[in-house]
């Protein structure tokens, strides 16, 4: 790892674990025989907006995946807030996700509801079933999001990007400490892109949440993180601030910024 | 050679009894959740209504038809040794106790259990199962309970149904086409059909809604790699689910007839 802050530490020390809103010790997992993450070490502050950046398929959703206990390590520790998740059933799993949102890639949707129905879904499973209080929560998510007068809408109808606003407000009705975002941008074009990270950078600001950002869209991350990780062969290879990582002049940290193959970095060298 | 061929039949053999232990789990999962959490009385409602109500035309059709068929198959047979009019009793027993629970389980399994694992099957891989276990919400709860108790509920009065659409029909077709005394009909009938064998059939219908239930479910759970592996988990689980009620069937046959054995005593 290089350009660490010395915020990481090398073994978990339980003060730091309670501190951190969220800390891994080397995360391990291996799916069909292909080692994905290999020792991954991360802390993330209350109130922070980390970035994980890196390669596709190098393994960011599936590490997104393990903070909220949605795939099971075959090594290693999550803490959230203090408390180990590791091993957890399901049930117990459930009151920890109460503390975190996630945004997933597709949005993830329930494409049997209406716009209304799917933001006020975990309102209603967390036992209200107030109509005039729901349909005021969901007008304040849709504001918050900028869909205002989308309630009856269906999924199908919707364009990516409303799709994954939707998706947020579902994720933060409940107002919980940490949001985790899934390629929030991918798919969508620099102008959706660039309100969805506006978005991010709101939520962080007007409700204090604590944002971890899987991304491999680089004007996203400088964007809105404060703190940037580069998840790299399984392991976190970078971490720091973006400017520290705008700064570095580490090939593969370059190779990414740049958008460069290792192809074009031999011929940028040859001439 | 031989090695390669113990491996190939070994891996079948445990592959079998990974899948038979995974239906297990979620069967013993959903009843534990059953008595311990609360019922969504809304989304059991509506499984009420897609699997009782809206597959009555299937099972009456094929309930009636049934019945009819084999009103005059046994009639055919029966009139050649002059015991037409024993064609009730027959007609009824075996819709009662055989017939209608097993056919109607087969048409439920493939208009149910399909749409059961083709739609949880769908959210499996487009993340809605994990956006409903990131929201905090068990996929047991609010996906499997509900389905299992409404098909718990559902099988029984829709075999019940079956076997008095199954029965009526055989009496039509015995009286009006066949010209059978309706008097011989009715009285060989009622005196040969007694309520075990109704109780049965019903319950033979309880167990194939668990098997149907909890075999699509699984499916659905566990599919995988997008539109192929949702098609190919639907399959599966028609497939299945038709397989272990015909299987099951034998079983439970032989087991019920020691509680409630057939013919008059």
């Amino acid at each position: 790892m290089i350009e660490t802050s010395p915020e990481i530490s090398a073994t978990p020390s339980q003060d730091r674990c309670v501190d951190s809103m969220l800390t891994v010790r080397d995360l391990m997992k291996t799916i069909d025989d292909q080692e994905i993450l290999r020792g991954v070490d991360l802390d993330v502050a209350h109130g922070e907006t980390l970035a994980i950046i890196g390669r596709s398929g190098g393994g960011k959703s599936v590490l997104l995946k393990h903070l909220v206990g949605l795939m099971q390590p075959d090594a290693g520790d999550i803490w959230i807030e203090g408390q180990n998740i590791t091993g957890l059933s399901e049930r117990q799993l459930s009151a920890i996700r109460q503390k975190i949102g996630i945004l997933f890639q597709g949005a993830a949707l329930f494409d049997s509801m209406t716009v209304a129905e799917n933001i006020a879904f975990p309102l209603r499973e967390a036992g209200e079933r107030d109509p005039k209080v729901l349909r005021e929560k969901v007008r304040e998510m849709l504001d918050v999001v900028e869909l205002e007068g989308q309630e009856e809408k269906m999924p199908e109808s919707l364009s990516g990007g409303m799709k994954k606003r939707v998706g947020l407000a579902r994720s933060i009705i409940r107002r919980p400490k940490c949001v985790l975002y899934d390629e929030p941008t991918s798919g969508l074009d620099p102008v959706v892109a660039d309100s969805i990270n506006r978005l991010i950078r709101r939520l962080q600001k007007r409700l204090g949440m604590t944002s971890i950002v899987v991304t491999h869209d680089m004007k996203s991350a400088f964007d809105v993180a404060n703190h940037i990780a580069y998840l790299h062969e399984g392991r976190i290879y970078f971490y720091g601030t973006p400017i520290q990582f705008q700064q570095t002049s580490d090939p593969i940290l370059e190779d990414f910024l740049l958008g460069r193959s290792a192809e074009e970095r031999e011929d940028t060298v040859e001439s | 050679m031989m090695a390669r061929l113990f491996n190939a039949l070994g891996g079948t053999f445990l592959a079998f009894f990974q899948y038979l232990g995974e239906v297990v789990l979620l069967a013993a999962d959903t009843f534990r959740s059953i008595f311990t959490h609360k019922l969504r009385w809304k989304l059991f409602l509506d499984q009420i209504v897609e699997i009782g109500l809206l597959s009555q035309l299937v099972v009456v059709i094929t309930g009636g038809f049934t019945g009819a068929v084999f009103s005059a198959q046994t009639f055919f047979q029966f009139n050649k040794i002059g015991m037409g009019s024993a064609t009730g009793a027959v007609v009824s027993v075996a819709i009662c106790r055989e017939l209608g629970p097993v056919l109607t389980a087969l048409m439920v399994a493939g208009r149910v259990g399909a749409a059961m694992s083709a739609e949880i099957g769908t959210m499996k891989v487009t993340e809605q199962i994990d956006a409903l276990r990131a929201l905090a919400v068990y996929p047991t709860d609010y996906l499997v309970v509900p389905r299992a108790l409404a098909m718990m509920v559902s099988m029984p009065l829709l075999v019940a149904e079956c076997i008095a659409v199954g029965i009526a029909a055989g009496y039509f077709i015995a009286i009006f086409m066949l010209e059978i005394n309706g008097t011989y009909y009715m009285a060989n009938m009622v005196r040969w059909t007694r309520n075990r064998d109704i109780i049965m059939g019903l319950s033979k219908a309880f167990c194939f809604g668990i098997l149907i239930v909890f075999i699509s479910c699984q499916k659905g759970l566990s599919a995988r790699e997008g539109a192929v592996g949702v098609g190919r988990a639907t399959t599966e689980a028609v497939v299945n689910s038709s397989l272990a009620v015909l299987i099951c069937n034998f079983f439970l046959t032989m087991l019920l007839n020691i509680i409630y054995p057939a013919g008059y005593q």
